[in-house]
């Protein structure tokens, strides 16, 4: 008992009162610091993700930071372009895809990077995505599911799921949620991963993965809105989102790669919350079919005479 | 900022609480047990995080990583990082000879 | 598949449709893609582009998902540095209004081509009208100053597809070729001059030695013109855009006096490069005591009408609007105090609003929908009774 005490007393003997430096977080040049703090909730998962996106290409791709494009949509999700300190825009909602499309078919040495919400890229976005996905153009889409509208206020999104509480499905939700990472292999995405917020390095490394890809790769990230979603489901705070997402994530291992993509549905049950979040690496075609820009490239040889 | 250093391995872990939204992220994932909420509320509003007993640090990076602010850091030793790295040379040296 | 290297600018005479010209216009300018979805009757610029392009060396022409897409890839590659083009009619035109909307807000220069046909809703898919003219203004919502070019001429289908080009570039704004869809299918004779007759002018781009770090894509501080310099994606300038309103770094803040001096701004920058726009044709007005406004075939049936009216001993003239936004209303307010106003067109009345509005009275309207413009007899007949009045 007296051993415990101690333990939680206050160490102040550490504190440097004169630091020998000016210390600065790792990704603060990466940051645009006067947009800093975010306007996104305490605790959010967006931040995160944007911390997970800024490692990646710190620690585990070697692509020119000047040859990357962040282009988000609208929302919660949408406003992180405009948080990260390289090339950016901030589409309009449902449009980051067609954006980034314009800009990789005319530099196609550009890796345009989406971040973009469930509702932007699912709802609104859909038609943009599917195509996108089926020219296998080179980008690399890195969808926040936060499983509704954070933005707006919490109205139902197509990743609500069934029976969920929401600010438009007051009587739980009705129809079906999408199943994201299906829906983008099954339109032609030649690499797929899902990682949880609370996966934070295996996270970070897929979205380094996808982006080394030549293609079009997807990133689901199942994340935390406990202010509109949490909240009003009985799932607690950003801590106790988190460390459900912990409990129900379900991974895949490296062999299981190309295998179980269609096994990935999120479980959820009314009053519980998430069961089961299959995560990890689903799809990475490596005789992929050539990307779009190349494609254009090869298509036709100018005679010139 | 405040500061702390390590006492031995002397990496620095830094909180900002004109960052920190008080979320408690970094606290509640610390597997140590080092931080808590400070008795402070920075000029948002919010109640910051600080180190409380970074003698148990591990240097895990879970809290900076769970922080979805930039409002908590670590920042390694240079100095001292170079030191254990000749350290760890000495010693394999030793093994081999 | 091999295809052989054509010329990008087919100097010399030809006998061709308006839709063509569009086409041989944006090649000669330059574009590098062309994004659209098809639609009649804009159907045969998005063929005849997919045909063109790729054999000059321009990356793409395609067709993509729908009007959305295009006119948001369209401004992506514009800010990759592209000069780019999309063409589409009545409902493509107006899916495309919210992303005419930021390109405006971002300063987006692209031109986008609208071949009117009959409306509302699906209309007269395959006939011609002139019915869009307000949408170009206030079709997407808040306020943004528009600017559009109407050619009445397979000529002028080149010539204003270049000038759309050369102003889009220059003001750093989305530009409009409003046709009717007459306009783009009549063939008629067309001239096109050598490669090195042609003005080309490219965006403002900031000056070699520009600090990085510190440079903002919409600083306008030392540019008279009120354009700011454009630069372009991957060049380690990390620029930003947002339709939100924003700074001249391109951050966004939401800030009532921000919002105010940003659309302000750009009004002013429409407005202060107005010597750019081309401007109206006058035919036979310094005695017109009767005055007939249009534009488009109507403008040519309108001539008809003047030349008959003043074979009648009825002092007529013909003011042909080719730039149709900004509108032209210093011009209408001098004519207004001189002669009886008349506005022929293919809409049960829109050019006519501007025009009373300037004219600060009542003007008569000689309108005709179904895919016919008002023809010279109709013209005439408005022409004689506005006189009267
Ligand atoms: C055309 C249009 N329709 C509706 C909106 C309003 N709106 C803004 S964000 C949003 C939903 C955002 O949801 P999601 O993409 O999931 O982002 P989140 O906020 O959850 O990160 C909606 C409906 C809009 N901005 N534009
Ligand atoms: S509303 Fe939800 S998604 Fe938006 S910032 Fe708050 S927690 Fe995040
Ligand atoms: S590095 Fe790990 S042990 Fe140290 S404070 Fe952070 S979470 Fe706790
Ligand atoms: S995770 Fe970050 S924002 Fe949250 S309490 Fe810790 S330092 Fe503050
Ligand atoms: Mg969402």
């Amino acid at each position: 008992m007296t051993a415990k005490k101690k333990t939680n007393e206050i160490d102040t003997s550490t504190m440097v009162k004169n630091p020998p430096k000016k210390f600065h977080h790792p990704y603060d040049e990466l940051l645009r610091k006067y947009a800093i703090p975010t306007i996104y909730c305490p605790g959010c998962g967006i931040g995160t993700t944007i911390q997970a996106f800024l490692e990646a290409i710190t620690k585990y791709t070697d692509i020119p930071h000047e040859n990357i494009v962040v282009i988000s949509g609208i929302g919660c999700t949408g406003r992180a372009s405009g948080y990260i300190n390289l090339d950016g825009f901030h589409a309009i909602h449902g449009r980051a895809i067609p954006f980034a499309s314009g800009v990789e078919i005319a530099r196609p040495d550009i890796k345009p990077v989406i971040i973009s919400g469930d509702g932007d890229l699912f709802s609104i976005g859909m038609g943009h995505l599917a195509h996108a996905a089926r020219r296998n153009i080179d980008m690399t889409v890195i969808v926040i599911n936060n499983s509704i509208y954070g933005l707006t206020g919490g109205q139902d999104a197509p990743t609500t799921p069934v029976g969920a509480l929401t600010k438009t499905t007051p009587y739980g939700k009705i129809s079906y949620p999408f199943n994201l990472s299906q829906i983008a292999i099954a339109n032609g995405a030649t690499f797929c991963a899902r990682y949880t917020v609370y996966e934070f390095t295996p996270l970070a490394k897929a979205i380094a993965r996808g982006m080394n890809h030549q293609g079009f790769s997807f990133i689901e990230v199942i994340s935390n809105c406990h202010v509109n979603f949490g909240r009003r489901n009985n799932l607690g705070d950003a801590i106790a989102m988190r460390k459900q997402f912990k409990k129900a994530r379900v991974r895949m291992t490296e062999k299981d790669i190309n295998k179980d993509w269609h096994k990935t549905d999120i479980e959820f049950k009314v009053g519980v919350g998430f069961t089961k979040i299959p995560t990890g690496i689903f799809l990475e075609e490596k005789e992929r079919p050539i990307e779009f820009s190349e494609r254009i490239v090869n298509a036709y040889e100018i005679k010139k005479s | 900022m405040e500061v702390h250093q390590h006492p031995e391995k002397k990496y620095y872990l830094i909180t900002d609480e004109s960052r920190c939204k008080g979320c408690g992220l970094c606290i509640a994932f610390c597997p140590k047990n080092c931080l808590g909420f400070s008795d402070e509320y920075n000029d948002k509003g919010w109640r910051v995080a600080k180190m409380q007993r970074m003698r148990d640090c591990i240097k895990c990076y879970m809290c900076e990583r769970s922080c979805p602010d930039f409002a908590i850091f670590i920042d390694e030793n240079e100095q001292t990082e170079k030191e254990e790295l000749l350290k760890e040379e000495k010693t394999q040296e030793e093994k081999k000879n | 598949m091999t295809i052989k290297l054509q010329p990008k600018v087919l100097t010399g005479t030809h006998f061709k449709n308006g839709n063509w010209a569009i086409v041989e216009g944006a090649i000669a300018s330059g574009i590098a893609e062309f994004f659209a979805y098809p639609i009649s009757p804009a159907s045969e610029i998005v063929e005849y582009v997919t045909y063109r392009l790729p054999a000059v060396g321009g990356k793409a022409a395609f067709i993509v998902e729908d009007e959305i897409a295009s006119i948001n890839m369209c401004i992506g590659a514009s800010w990759a540095g592209s000069k780019v083009m999309t063409a589409t009619s009545g409902p493509g035109f107006s899916l495309k209004q919210e992303g005419l909307g930021l390109a405006y807000m971002t300063e987006t220069p692209l031109v986008c081509v609208n071949i009117q046909r009959g409306g509302p809703s699906t209309g007269l898919p395959t006939f011609s009208a002139q019915g869009d003219y307000m949408q170009v203004q206030f079709g997407s919502h808040g306020d943004y100053p528009a600017i559009a070019l109407t050619p009445w001429s397979v000529q002028e289908c080149f010539d204003l597809t270049i000038t759309a080009f050369n102003i889009s570039e220059q003001v750093r704004s989305p530009v409009i070729l409003l046709l009717d869809g007459d306009v783009g299918r009549m063939m008629e004779q067309i001239e096109i001059p050598k490669k090195e007759d042609l003005v080309i002018i490219n965006r403002k781009r900031p000056p070699p030695g520009t600090d990085k770090n510190s440079f903002k894509q919409f600083d306008i501080t030392g540019q008279d013109d009120l354009v700011p310099p454009m630069a372009h994606f991957g060049e380690g300038y990390h620029i930003f855009g947002t339709g939100l309103t924003h700074k001249d770094s391109g951050v966004p803040l939401l800030d009532e006096d921000l919002h105010s001096e940003l659309i302000h701004r750009l009004y002013k920058k429409v407005e202060i490069n107005n010597h750019l726009y081309p401007k109206p044709e006058e035919y036979y007005l310094e005695d017109a005591e009767v005055i007939v406004i249009a534009t488009g075939i109507s403008a040519r049936s309108a001539l008809q009408a003047v030349l008959d009216a003043r074979e009648e001993g009825l002092k007529a003239g013909l003011l042909r609007l080719i730039t149709v936004w900004p509108f032209p209303k210093e011009q209408i307010e001098e004519l207004a105090q001189r002669a009886e106003l008349v506005v022929a067109e293919m809409s049960m009345g829109q050019l006519i609003w501007p025009v009373e509005r300037y004219a600060r009275k009542p003007c008569l309207l000689v309108s005709r929908i179904g895919g016919t413009p008002p023809s010279p007899a109709m013209i005439l007949e408005g022409l004689k009774k506005a006189r009267k009045k």
